[in-house]
């Protein structure tokens, strides 16, 4: 119970569950009402966790809207959830795409006719996956944070395996298996917490803010880190665990594509911060060193790889990945601006991406194929579609006036501020990220008129109502940045003396 | 003796049970109808569920004659052990005329074992714990055999015989050597005789061969040569019964013996234990992991899974309540997962037990048998929030606490090596497309019994409360007085 007494974010956490339970009473062939119901819970816990979010006061640095109650007492675990100002926004992005998510499943989603038909499991393991990952983001107990980061692969197993492109079994088996393997030695970790404190209090407990107290005697932090950070290295992805993610983004349906890349990545991001920063800051500074290099490694890597792509599908994966290596230099480096820049950077890249993904999803409807090289001139018949390319691809390379620029300019400030070489090759990765973007949009929009594309439909309808919404918030943010600065502002200074204790890179 | 002394109320669920097997192979002798005798069966265990539940939550009952114990651990086992029984009656109640078996034979046999089990997991004397042993043995050799016209299950049979007679012969020169060090067959009386003559080599050598007697009982490596054709050759509803109850059974001695009797030779015994536990672990995934029938990768399955409750036995005293755990959400998940099988499974061409490719599209043809089976897999793999996880969690944090991190490590590698394969199925039910297949049985009983072990496997796991209260501090009581 938080102190206004109203538990507002378990409401969040757990209503989609309630959807999903709601839309299995459903019969199975209402695919009307099942939609109907799925669209009205995500539009709820939207609203709720604005609410949240309005609810929040900016001033203070530490955990807000807390609950707690008593889950396992033997063990010393609890149902522990709360927000901070780093975790606040992440709850309405997730709820926005998840109503994106829903929105843009309006049409039948799978490759064959079984698939696309099974319009109730569908919806009933999106539902599912939402409870999943809300409560990744608002799970103050590590043993409930690893239940929900651990319970969430379930859903994305079905929608990536059922619903997805030709190759979904292998890309879902292997995204599976790659994800738990990562956060296999996460749980001995949380395990061997829960002991320390348990050495020293004299119960267990796995409440983070009890576990932030705790002194931990030197390698300790180190090798916890270094479990923890695997399982997020993973889910990021940094470089060289970043394999399964150009499968899994492209065998999946473009409504889960959207979610992997708009909010799933950002569970790796934010548990780097929560997880590591917080918790081990003398471990991850020990391995800042090794991350700072294996992120430029990703970002140039990655670049160059979606440079070379043929698969537009494929270029924003790798992109995606890019943007996100930065994200995580942004977090190794920790000072003001570099961590205001990664709590900006994860929610826009997290909204332009997803229209990037969206518009993917809408190219491949029209024309059937992904392949770069089969379009050209697209703008001629369908100028909307261009126009809407255009805004998101250009949110995406960090136009200034645009969401991008802001994230990615203070974290390349922040780096620069830390260590310069590290920024000069960052840039570089950013110079490369407006080659292939602007070089891919050229090949597809630009030219001389396809002959098969001439005939191809404009956005419409329910095309420009998914892409709307975020266009309007990439436009928003990058000319109102302090919408998420503001807010997030006491709980960042709070994380940068935190670093600063520990004497963090020179 | 006065009738009052017996205090024969301290093994009512046994007794229950014995009462139960007598009053089916009676009936058997003058009613022909296999159902009826199963739901005489039925009957049978669920009453013997309820005097368990009963004697939980009354007060402490004293021990039979200091030979069974009635204490808090042995009631837990009762109860893992009835739940199981009750689940394994269920399955079998259409299954056993479908394949054709016998039906008073069957359903005896499978009482008489059950209270062996239950007897084993209660024994506080050498004597109790050898005849216990014996009587759950034999009874499951010839429920493995009971399927005569069938040649492979003749082979589970009599490899289980020669096995099982070989790993008794450990025992009871384990027995015999520890009655020579310490001059009584009374587990108090060993436990207090250990400290004065610790080092004694008679002593060290009676509790090895007392070990690799056990390790021979529950299946661990490389003591699990006979488990993979038993488990495969056995009718799926005695496998799924074996598989849980003379492992919890084995498991409940081996506590017992260990933690409550031996806890000062903790450091002797932990390291072989640890080691077992690894290979078991290891060996029982890495086998399963290149088996293309469902049967045979549940066995080996089970052999990874003794090697997971192995850890929270290295974890000494610790452990004790996480092993208790374990074994009832192992219980619930693995007689599930047989369920289904059972229910795929047909008389003539699945003697050797269901292939993987049979389970193709099962979801589109019965949406909530995949359910189920996709539930029991992703709990035996370890994933939250199902009872497997925290079967997992709970003795792995137990290890943790006994300082045997890397066992903990092991563990966790080993589960994701586990997921692969227990994955496989649910992606051959959900993923691939329907086969053209005879449909799978519909049975009430069938149905019930799946759904019972389902909605336990997700309960246990959101709200494992419950039973972690009932088996927490269960070690205190170990000798119940």
């Amino acid at each position: 119970m938080n102190s206004t007494g109203f538990p507002l974010l378990s409401l969040i956490v757990f209503l989609p569950l309630l959807g999903a339970v709601l839309v299995l009473l459903l019969g199975r062939r209402s695919h009307a009402g099942i939609r109907a119901v799925a669209l009205a819970v995500t539009l709820i816990v939207l609203g709720l966790s604005l609410a949240a979010a309005a609810l929040f006061r900016p001033a203070e640095a530490g955990i807000q809207l807390a609950e707690q109650a008593p889950w396992i007492p033997s063990l010393g675990i609890s149902y522990r959830l709360g927000v901070d100002g780093f975790s606040l926004f992440l709850l309405p992005l997730t709820a926005l795409l998840f109503v994106i998510a829903v929105l843009a499943s309006w049409k039948p989603v799978g490759s064959d006719e079984a698939s696309r038909s099974a319009v109730q499991s569908y919806f009933f393991w999106l539902l599912l996956l939402e409870t999943g990952v809300l409560g990744v983001f608002a799970a103050l107990d590590l043993v409930l944070f690893y239940v929900f980061w651990e319970a969430m692969l379930i859903p994305m197993y079905f929608l990536i395996g059922r619903w997805g492109g030709e190759r979904r079994a292998y890309a879902t088996m292997k995204f599976f298996i790659y994800t738990m393997a990562g956060s296999a030695l996460m749980l001995v970790a949380i395990l061997a917490l829960g002991y320390f404190a348990y050495q020293s209090t004299g119960a267990w407990t796995f409440d983070w803010q009890t576990l932030r107290e705790l002194k931990l005697a030197w390698p300790a932090p180190l090798w916890l880190f270094a479990m923890f950070g695997l399982a997020f290295a993973v889910k990021v992805p940094v470089f060289p665990f970043h394999t399964w993610l150009p499968d899994a983004y492209v065998e999946a349906p473009t409504p889960v594509t959207v979610l992997l890349a708009g909010v799933l990545s950002k569970m790796g991001v934010y548990g780097f911060v929560r997880f590591g920063l917080q918790l081990f800051p003398e471990g991850l500074r020990a391995a800042a060193p090794w991350l700072a290099v294996l992120a430029i490694i990703g970002i140039l890597y990655a670049s160059l790889s979606a440079l070379m792509q043929k698969d537009v599908k494929r270029v924003i994966a790798y992109s995606s990945v890019a943007h996100l290596s930065l994200v995580v230099l942004g977090v190794v480096v920790a000072n003001a601006q570099s961590l205001a820049g990664v709590v900006m950077q994860m929610v826009s890249h997290g909204i332009y991406v997803a229209a990037l993904f969206l518009i993917v999803g809408m190219l491949e409807e029209r024309r059937g194929t992904r392949l770069i090289a089969e379009f050209g001139g697209l703008w001629k018949p369908a100028p909307l579609l261009g126009v809407c390319f255009l805004i998101a691809m250009l949110g995406a390379v960090g136009l200034p006036g645009l969401n991008g620029f802001v994230g990615e300019f203070l974290i390349l400030v922040g780096v620069f501020q830390g260590v310069r070489v590290y920024a000069v090759l960052a840039a570089l990765g950013m110079i490369l990220g407006a080659w292939y973007m602007l070089w891919t949009f050229q090949r597809i929009m630009q030219g001389p008129v396809e002959a098969r594309s001439a005939g191809a439909a404009d956005m419409r309808g329910m095309d420009l109502l998914v892409m709307v919404p975020l266009l309007v918030l990439i436009i928003v943010l990058g000319v109102f940045p302090n919408l998420i600065l503001v807010p997030a502002g006491a709980t960042i200074n709070a994380l940068v003396s935190q670093a600063a204790a520990v004497a963090w890179l020179p | 003796m006065n009738i009052a002394d017996v205090q024969i109320v301290s093994i009512l669920p046994q007794t229950l049970l014995l009462a139960a097997a007598l009053v089916v192979f009676l009936a058997d002798l003058v009613w022909k109808d296999r159902k009826g005798i199963g739901l005489l069966a039925l009957a049978g265990v669920l009453a013997t569920f309820v005097a368990t539940v009963v004697m939980l939550a009354g007060p402490g009952v004293p021990t039979f004659q200091h030979m069974a114990a009635a204490d808090r651990f042995a009631l837990v086992i009762s109860l893992v052990m009835s739940a199981a029984a009750v689940l394994a009656v269920l399955v079998s109640l259409d299954y056993i005329v479908r394949v054709d078996l016998p039906a008073g034979e069957y359903y005896g046999l499978l009482l008489l074992a059950a209270s062996g089990m239950m007897f084993l997991g209660a024994a506080t004397h050498l004597m109790t714990l050898f005849l216990s042993l014996e009587i759950l043995s034999i009874a499951l050799y010839a429920l493995a055999g009971i399927r005569t016209t069938d040649i492979r299950a003749g082979e589970a049979a009599l490899k289980y015989f020669l096995l099982g007679a070989f790993a008794s012969a450990f025992l009871l020169y384990g027995m015999a050597l520890l009655y020579g060090a310490t001059g009584t067959t009374s587990l108090a009386g060993i436990a207090a005789a250990v400290p004065s003559v610790q080092t004694d080599p008679m002593l060290i050598a009676g509790l090895a061969l007392l070990l690799i007697g056990f390790a021979f009982k529950v299946a661990a490596v490389p003591f699990h040569m006979w488990t993979p054709d038993v488990y495969q050759g056995a009718p799926s509803s005695v496998t799924a019964f074996m598989s849980v109850g003379a492992k919890a059974a084995g498991f409940a001695a081996l506590v017992r013996v260990l933690v409550a009797v031996f806890p000062t030779l903790y450091a002797w015994w932990v390291w072989p234990v640890g080691v077992l536990a690894v290979l078991t672990m290891t060996w029982g995934n890495l086998a399963a992991l290149a088996q293309g029938n469902v049967k045979r990768m549940l066995a080996y399955s089970s052999i990874a899974h003794a090697g997971y409750i192995l850890v929270g036995v290295a974890a000494g005293e610790a452990g004790v309540s996480g092993v208790l755990f374990y074994l009832m959400a192992y219980a619930l998940m693995n007689i599930g997962a047989f369920a289904v099988l059972i229910a795929l499974e047909r008389a003539e061409e699945d003697a050797a037990g269901v292939e993987l490719e049979r389970m193709r599209g099962l979801f589109h043809r019965r949406p909530w048998l995949a359910a189920a089976m996709t539930v029991f897999m992703f709990s035996l793999a370890g994933m939250p929030p199902l009872a497997g996880f925290f079967g997992k969690l709970y003795v792995f944090s137990a290890a943790v606490r006994s300082g045997l991190l890397v066992l903990a490590i092991i563990g966790v590698i080993n589960s994701v090596i586990s997921a692969y394969y227990y994955l496989r199925v649910v992606a051959r039910m959900a993923l691939a497309a329907p086969a053209e297949e005879a449909e799978p049985a519909r049975c009430p009983a069938l149905t019930i019994g799946t759904g019972i072990a389902a909605v336990g496997t997700v309960l246990l796991g959101i709200y494992p409360t419950w039973l972690l209260n009932l088996v927490q501090g269960t070690l205190a009581v170990l000798f119940g007085g």
